[in-house]
């Protein structure tokens, strides 16, 4: 074993020498990038890892500023009850009251309005943090008195400064000034508007809570000192069973933001296991070149008497070395880059990441540079260990020419699998890093078939009279041509970011550029029963309107299904949001126009028995429910039972009205409750009538649908970039690899170049033929990346995101023009340094 | 020997007070210091001289492979010591043959490609028609497609004289073309040289250390620090 370390520790010496001293980098090149590659695939797992723990320790430990408190009492669109707020202060506890909904904020000297998401707040708000004001002044203060603070959005966009009038609904607001910090803002977002913050006192004035309006009501509490969140929590639980609350305590401050954090991470994870992939066979890559170096030492060593196995461990002992150091640079950089780019990325996240040395994130990342070094690199050291001392005495053999052991294939392939359960068994989505490892595999062994293809067309390619042009081809399938490898190299990162484009494509698309043109305009919301002959005539008296549909609207909380309460049900991952918060429910005698039942009857429109409902049959199916079960939901804290009748296939793209419960006719007619319209209107017109509507009917909130995809868009174009970030970085180990490739066969290269040139090649006949020989490589590879490219988005866009998948041919053939753009600048860089070399001196030195 | 050179004819080589002087880590090195030499068409000269003389950079700037630092060297009339880069390259492949001691072979090319390579660059259709040929000339019909690898010394070199005979150039430039090979192998290929140079009647510069060699020469020139120091016709 001495004697193995001994060895290795000598040629790794000379290593270091020839890195730190710049001498004869050529064959020290294959090492360092070894070392490139692992070094950035587990800086990428490293740092995205960290950032998602950083992220989620952020949200713990900000946890009761995020919530508002030590406890919240969610009760929907409900108010909640003065005997809650008698139990509570009867046990010490101090609450705070929120109440939040969308209106329309309107400026009455100019007319101008914005949808805003208005929160209205008690004094005790916020019971936790501190909110900020411009100018400053104590929130009870300002907001007394029909004061109103605002995000700078709404007072640029409406053009207004402190002391201005607004209105808001029937009342009148006076502006106090800016809301600059809100500290519960994670988890009660404003997602279709701006914030605007108004005193819950002065809420009934405006007119705009009714029975059946989409309002939410909240109560924060600040438990007795020294009492457990937790406890507090079961016994609210046990004194208020069946209300059907929702009652959160900070750790799980906001769950929302939690799953968005996790299924980015989750992503972005898999993006770097993309890049630590790539970094995989520049790995491989590296350790052939430098045993290809050292055939010739290994040939030596046999006839001295070293054994296979001895050369396995020396070289084996040096590839770990070099990889522990790799990793270690990789973790290093994986740790304290998110600490760096913390305050950089404060914008994009939701909470600010708490700094730190997350030791599980990074062992996962080590551990995951340890197994992919260490399978990659068997086989050219099984190689290796083959080459016999007689080699010396005949035709130099090279570690690529040997075939490796059985036993170090199947040591490799037992390596990848451990690298596959890893995968999978890190992940908090399984299935989908299942799917990725297959995915992985299919992909690797397509650029493999890619790369034979390449080589054996450019065999079978007719003679082309073109010197340059032949030579080129001829290049492609030479013995020893690296064209494999750079296809691979090139190919795999291009792949991943060509996934990330057509995904990021098809969302946008699916929100912004495929809107239906049968698609509303306006959603206008919280028109009451008796409002409804006004808003007709008011579309009436609109010009261009064309088509308007008027639904009933309640809100409904799921309680149980066949029996079993919501929270102990097992639905699927995709069908879960549904089970959160209230529901729209509607009812209808008659089948509603455009609808398309997959199972079941729709009831007569006579219809006056046990309550009925008819299902999303997408939700159905995640949630196991079929024909005859029975749904409880919650309206307006009274419970129904629900009969399923039918299931429906709603297209949620037409963004005309959907829900997923209609219910039979006759038992909710009674119930307070407020109607939705969809107005279809031009563009032109738009305003007038968002202006005249909400004039008239001032509790009537009128949402434009472009604006809300907008916004939607924006969001999505946020994760989009993360990932494209993340992929970015598997193009740049793909470059390393690249790199690395032309580097090991530059001075290949170097000889050609001066063997032509001596037989009297110009330097154009030679540049074009490196140049047809990567430009056909890089459109090949290109080829290649669209087509696992669209594969995978289509597995995201269609399995995972469930919405349709579009083909886009100008981002398919952007990527196209990308690799060949990329290999004839790495082919022509590398034909710039060979061409440099000077014939003379390079035949004297050989 | 070869007697191939008649006194009168035209000079095909005309070097005048050529001077190469190359950069050094311990400074300039003068490797050539004014040489003179007249080769006339059809010649064969064998350049001969102790190692570091000066002989191969004199092949070198023959070959436009090496820029002359002053002096002038003429090709068939044509000063070559101005020539861009391509240009001289043109001149290689439509009129010089060079052998090296190290053959100097694509080792990814096979023997037939080999031999094919500067006939294709010059865009001649028949390449792998006259290269086949010349491959059967030098006895090597049976071996087109092996890779240089899989050859022995002297086959490689037979590739390489085949390679520069191939498409008949008036010059033909050897640098030590046997130092590689042994005796017998050597003589061989000198013979298989020396008998292609008779068919072709190219002009021919053979390098040698081996005096025998430069006695089948039609002249013998001694190089030594870099100068011409004598040229005489060998005796018959």
């Amino acid at each position: 074993m001495n004697l193995v370390l001994q060895l290795a520790w000598r040629e790794l010496r000379g290593f270091f020498g020839r890195a730190l001293f710049n001498r004869d980098r050529g064959s020290a090149r294959g090492l360092g990038i070894v070392l490139a590659c692992l070094a950035l695939g587990v800086a990428v797992i490293a740092g995205v890892g960290t950032l998602r723990e950083a992220t989620d320790a952020g949200i713990a430990q900000d946890g009761r500023r995020i919530l508002g408190g030590d406890l919240e009492v969610d009760g929907g669109s409900q108010d909640l009850p003065d005997s809650l707020r008698q139990w509570l202060n009867a046990r010490g506890a101090v609450t705070s009251e929120i109440v939040r909904m969308r209106s329309m904020l309107v400026q009455p000297d100019s007319g101008d309005r914005l949808l805003v998401e208005l929160k209205a707040v008690d004094h005790a708000w916020p019971l936790v943090g501190a909110a900020v004001l411009v100018p400053a002044a104590k929130v009870s203060d300002a907001l007394a008195n029909h004061g109103l603070v605002a995000e700078r959005v709404v007072l640029d966009r409406l053009n207004l400064k402190p002391g201005d009038i607004v209105r808001l609904g029937n009342a009148s607001f006076t502006v106090r000034g800016e809301l600059q910090v809100e500290p519960d803002r994670i988890a009660t977002p404003s997602i279709l508007g701006p914030r605007v913050l108004i005193g819950v006192e002065s809420l009934a004035d405006t007119g705009l809570i009714a029975p059946g309006s989409m309002t939410q009501h909240a109560l924060r509490v600040l438990g007795p000192p020294g009492a457990d969140a937790g406890d507090f929590a079961a016994a609210l639980r046990i004194g208020f069973a069946d209300q059907g609350w929702r009652i959160r305590d900070p750790s799980n401050a906001a769950p929302g933001v939690g799953r968005f954090i996790d299924q980015t991470g989750q992503f972005m994870t898999l993006v770097g296991l993309t890049a630590l992939l790539v970094g995989g066979i520049g790995v491989a890559n590296g350790v052939r070149a430098w045993l290809e170096a050292r055939a010739a030492s290994i040939a030596i060593l046999r006839c001295l008497g070293a054994s296979a196995r001895t050369v396995f461990a020396v070289y084996l002992v040096q590839v770990l070395v070099l990889s522990v150091l790799g990793i270690g640079i990789g973790l290093v950089a994986g740790a304290v880059l998110p600490i760096v780019a913390g305050p950089l990325l404060r914008d994009v996240l939701p909470v600010p990441p708490v700094a730190g040395i997350y030791p599980a994130s990074l062992a996962l990342a080590a551990l995951f540079g340890l197994l992919t070094a260490v399978a990659f690199s068997l086989v050219p050291l099984g190689r290796a260990m083959r080459i016999p001392g007689a080699s010396l005495f005949r035709d130099p053999q090279t570690p690529s020419e040997v075939a490796a052991p059985r036993g170090i294939l199947i040591a490799t392939g037992v390596l990848a699998g451990a690298l596959a359960v890893l995968t999978v068994l890190s992940s908090p989505d399984r299935m989908l890093s299942a799917y990725f490892c297959g995915g992985a595999l299919a992909t690797l062994a397509l650029f493999r078939v890619g790369g034979w293809a390449v080589i054996a067309a450019a065999r079978r390619m007719p003679r082309v009279d073109v010197p340059w042009l032949r030579l080129g081809i001829a290049n492609l399938h030479r013995p020893g041509a690296p064209t494999r490898l750079m296809l691979v190299s090139v190919g795999l990162g291009l792949s991943t970011l060509t996934a990330v484009a057509l995904i990021q494509g098809n969302i946008r698309q699916e929100i912004l550029d495929q809107i239906p043109a049968s698609a509303p305009s306006f959603f206008f919301v919280d028109i009451q029963q008796d409002q409804l002959p006004k808003f007709e005539a008011l579309l009436a008296a609109q010009p261009g309107v064309s088509a308007s549909q008027k639904v009933p609207n309640l809100r409904a909380r799921m309680v149980a299904v066949n029996g079993v309460p919501v929270e102990q049900m097992q639905v699927s991952p995709e069908t879960q949001w549904a089970l959160r918060g209230d529901r729209g429910l509607t009812y209808a005698a008659t089948l509603p126009e455009g609808t398309r039942l997959s199972a079941g009857k729709w009831w007569p429109a006579d219809y006056a028995g046990k309550p009925l409902v008819s299902f999303d049959a997408g939700l159905a199916k995640g949630w196991g429910v079929g024909l005859g079960d029975v749904i409880r939901v919650n309206v307006l804290g009274r419970d129904f039972d629900l009969t399923v009748a039918s299931l429906r296939d709603i297209a949620w793209r037409s963004l005309s009205i959907n829900y997923a419960m209609v219910a039979s006719p006759g038992f909710l007619e009674g119930a307070p409750h407020t109607f939705i319209a969809t107005v279809r209107v031009p563009q032109a017109e738009q305003a007038a009538l968002l202006r005249s509507v909400t004039d008239a009917l001032p509790n009537v909130t009128g949402i434009r649908v472009e604006d809300v995809l907008q916004a939607v868009a924006a969001l999505m174009d946020r994760i989009a970039t993360a990932l494209t970030a993340t992929g970015s970085l598997t193009l740049l180990s793909g470059a390393l690899v690249l790199v690395g490739a032309v580097a090991a066969g530059q001075s290949r290269r170097m000889r050609d170049a001066v063997i032509l040139k001596t037989l009297g090649a110009s330097r154009s006949q030679i540049r074009g033929a490196w140049l047809v020989e990567f430009g056909i490589i890089g459109l090949a590879a290109g080829l290649i990346a669209a087509l696992v490219g669209a594969g995978a988005s289509y597995g995201v866009v269609h399995y995972v995101m469930n919405t349709t998948w579009v083909f886009l041919p100008g981002t398919l053939g952007l990527t196209l023009f990308l690799c060949v753009g990329a290999m004839l600048v790495v082919g022509y860089a590398g034909t710039e340094a060979a061409l440099r070399a000077k014939p003379a001196s390079w035949l004297r030195n050989e | 020997m070869d007697h191939t050179h008649s006194p009168a004819a035209p000079n095909f080589i005309e070097v005048r007070d050529l001077i190469l002087t190359l950069p050094s880590p311990a400074g300039p090195v003068n490797i050539l210091r004014g040489v003179d030499l007249d080769v006339a068409s059809g010649e064969a000269v064998g350049i001969v001289g102790p190692s570091g003389s000066g002989k191969t950079s004199l092949l070198m700037v023959l070959a436009g492979l090496e820029r002359a630092s002053s002096g002038s060297v003429q090709i068939d009339g044509r000063e070559i010591t101005g020539l861009g880069e391509d240009d001289l390259a043109r001149l290689r492949r439509e009129g010089v043959g060079i052998v090296f001691q190290a053959f100097h072979l694509i080792p990814t090319m096979n023997a037939l490609e080999n031999v094919a390579v500067p006939m294709e660059l010059a865009g001649r259709r028949d390449a792998n028609a006259k290269a086949s040929a010349a491959l059967e000339s030098v006895g090597l019909g049976h071996r087109l497609t092996h890779l240089p690898g899989q050859l022995s010394g002297g086959e490689q070199q037979r590739v390489a004289l085949a390679r520069a005979f191939a498409s008949n150039p008036r010059l033909l430039l050897a640098d030590e073309p046997t130092g590689n090979l042994d005796q017998a192998t050597g003589e061989l290929v000198m013979d298989l040289l020396f008998d292609l140079r008779a068919r072709s009647g190219a002009t021919l510069l053979l390098i040698t250390h081996d005096p025998v060699l430069a006695d089948r020469c039609s002249r013998r020139v001694h190089i030594a620090d870099g100068r011409v120091l004598s040229g005489q016709p060998v005796a018959a």
